[in-house]
């Protein structure tokens, strides 16, 4: 009997941290290049949080400013205080909400399955998630910021202390949004229906996290439960870091919490790890 | 001289089954595959082919029996064992934004020694395709780029499920000149197919599956019982069309043309592996029929 079989000398790939890491950011420029190619979701996802900051802006434009001493001395327009809150549902609405949907439609389109047939790690398909997100949701910030500061004169922060606490409250959140994204994607049944599971808790989320409404105004109750959910956190966070201290007396507590803050999207991101971990199947599991 | 890397088959399925609820998809399903063989699973639509190739690929899994692929059991492989395997699914739909040779590029950053890039794209003929976004491809050279994908791992053991469907018949014969050559390197082809011809031309060993269970099983040109490989010998005469199977059609020639002088429309026919495929599967079907 004559045979060989040149292509059974076995080949081992390493699994280690260098080749999860090394792949991880291969995957992360994959998907930025992907992300800007599909113009129609880089119009609607990317510009969403200027347009809505656009539109609060100029609604509000003829409205006193808040926050005076209440004989129209100091304050900030409505404009500078919106910031924040959209600011934090940017990045939420980045990670959980649009990246949900993204990894839904991978999974029913068959890009998943074809993943999941190759030798890619899993952790480096997810770090390769945190890369587009941090990189399309900074690009996001720079521009809504951008528009905020020169089109309509809101004031940013100038101390370093203040840049730093945006820094890890920003790569925290971020971070946090990645591993909640890819949990919720296992909700919808189908990549057609995950905008319609997807949305409708973010949108909830924007409107009792005082994003859309001033937090102070919302009932107690009320507030106790968004307390529950990071976006509540990740907003108060942002505002402690683009509104003038004087605001701080407004919240719950009457001060900025970043302990607690930091606790709490600390708190969620270890859960969406550990749903993430748990939940994420590269196909629909098998009936 | 054997050189056999890992020693034992590459496939060794036994008594497989899967069950969805109360339905049964494989109902005890054994064969094994040898290192550097191509075997062709066969069956009608539902007959539980893709079913047996994606449990082996680690996409589902087995209610039941045992199943080793590379030595692994696939439902517990791992990447290391993933890098050795090159899967061609029966159906890709991605969104495609991406350019081809980029995509190609990019699955082959995920392997430990991947073909070159070019090398495959020319393969399948995609060179001229290249710079083409995934999605502005056509059905044929999507299916090509999805073989592409396939193999550009170097993998030991390639699943093909139904790769030609949409070719037109030159990109077929291309893809069978592909198909030869990966297996003159060593590479084990597990294909399903719906074009006998192509089993026929590819493959060692084929296997039959009707409704979950292997009905046959052997070499391309032995598969089928004995009567069923008989050649049919036609010919036409003033009573009309006549058709007489027959272990030695030369010498049944030669009486008719001593008989009758010249037969007309004559034919001999050695049954193809279509035949005896549909030979088969009718026989499965009146069996069925006659235990209902």
């Amino acid at each position: 009997m004559t045979t060989t079989i040149e292509t059974a000398a076995p080949v081992t790939v390493r699994p280690g941290i260098g080749r999860v890491l090394r792949l991880g950011a291969l995957r992360a420029r994959y998907e930025i290049r992907s992300y800007f190619r599909a113009s129609d979701a880089v119009f609607f996802t990317f510009l969403f949080p200027t347009m809505i900051f656009v539109l609060f802006a100029a609604v509000f434009s003829s409205t006193g400013k808040v926050g005076g001493d209440g004989h129209g001395h100091g304050g900030i327009t409505l404009a500078a205080y919106y910031l924040p809150g959209l600011v934090a549902s940017g990045i939420l609405l980045s990670g959980v909400q649009n990246l949900g949907i993204d990894i839904a439609g991978e999974r029913s389109d068959g890009t998943l399955k074809r993943l999941g047939g190759s030798p890619l790690p899993m952790i480096s398909y997810f770090l390769g998630k945190v890369g587009v997100v941090l990189v399309t949701a900074l690009a996001q910030l720079v521009l809504l910021l951008g528009v905020a500061h020169f089109v309509f004169g809101v004031t940013l922060p100038d101390t370093a202390d203040l840049w730093v606490r945006f820094a890890w409250i920003f790569i925290l959140s971020v971070l946090m949004s990645v591993v909640l994204g890819v949990g919720i994607s296992g909700l919808p049944r189908s990549g057609r229906s995950a905008s319609a599971v997807i949305v409708p808790i973010l949108l909830v989320l924007q409107f009792i996290s005082g994003v859309y409404f001033s937090f102070a105004d919302l009932p107690d109750w009320l507030k106790t439960v968004a307390g529950i959910f990071p976006l509540k956190w990740v907003a108060q966070g942002m505002r402690s870091v683009f509104l003038p201290d004087s605001f701080a007396a407004a919240e719950q507590t009457g001060g900025w919490d970043l302990g607690t803050t930091a606790l709490m999207i600390g708190g969620w991101a270890v859960i969406g790890l550990v749903i993430a971990l748990l939940t994420f199947r590269w196909v629909r599991k098998d009936r | 001289m054997t050189t056999i890397g890992s020693g034992g088959p590459a496939v060794a399925v036994l008594d497989l089954t899967k069950r969805y609820g109360d339905h049964t998809a494989l109902a005890g399903v054994s064969f094994e595959i040898e290192p550097g063989e191509t075997f062709a699973l066969l069956g009608p639509n539902g007959a539980g082919k893709s079913t047996t190739i994606e449990i082996l690929e680690g996409y589902r899994k087995r209610s039941g029996g045992h199943a080793r692929v590379l030595g692994v059991d696939p439902g517990a492989g791992g990447v290391d064992w993933k890098a050795r395997l090159g899967i061609v699914l029966q159906t890709s739909a991605e969104a495609g934004t991406v350019p081809v040779r980029e995509q190609l590029a990019h699955f082959a950053s995920f392997y430990p020694r991947p073909r070159d890039v070019d090398e495959t794209l020319d393969a399948v003929g995609l060179t001229d395709a290249a710079r083409k976004r995934v999605r502005a491809l056509s059905g044929g050279q999507r299916r090509r780029l999805d073989v592409a994908l396939g193999i550009i791992g170097r993998p030991e053991l390639l699943f093909l499920d139904e790769p030609t469907t949409g070719f037109d018949p030159e990109a077929r014969r291309r893809f069978w000149d592909l198909i030869r050559s990966l297996k003159a390197e060593g590479t084990t082809i597990l294909l399903t197919t719906h074009y006998l011809d192509e089993a026929a031309a590819l493959s060692d060993r084929a296997a039959i599956i009707v409704d979950g269970r292997l009905v046959d099983i052997g070499p391309v040109d032995r598969i089928g019982s004995a009567d069923a490989r008989v050649p049919v010998v036609r010919w036409r005469d003033a009573d009309g069309v006549h058709e007489q199977r027959t272990d030695e059609p030369g010498r049944l020639v030669a009486d008719l043309v001593a008989a009758g002088g010249e037969p007309t429309a004559l034919e001999v026919v050695r049954p193809s592996l279509e035949d005896v495929y549909l030979g088969l599967i009718g026989h499965h079907h009146q069996l069925e029929e006659q235990a209902a």
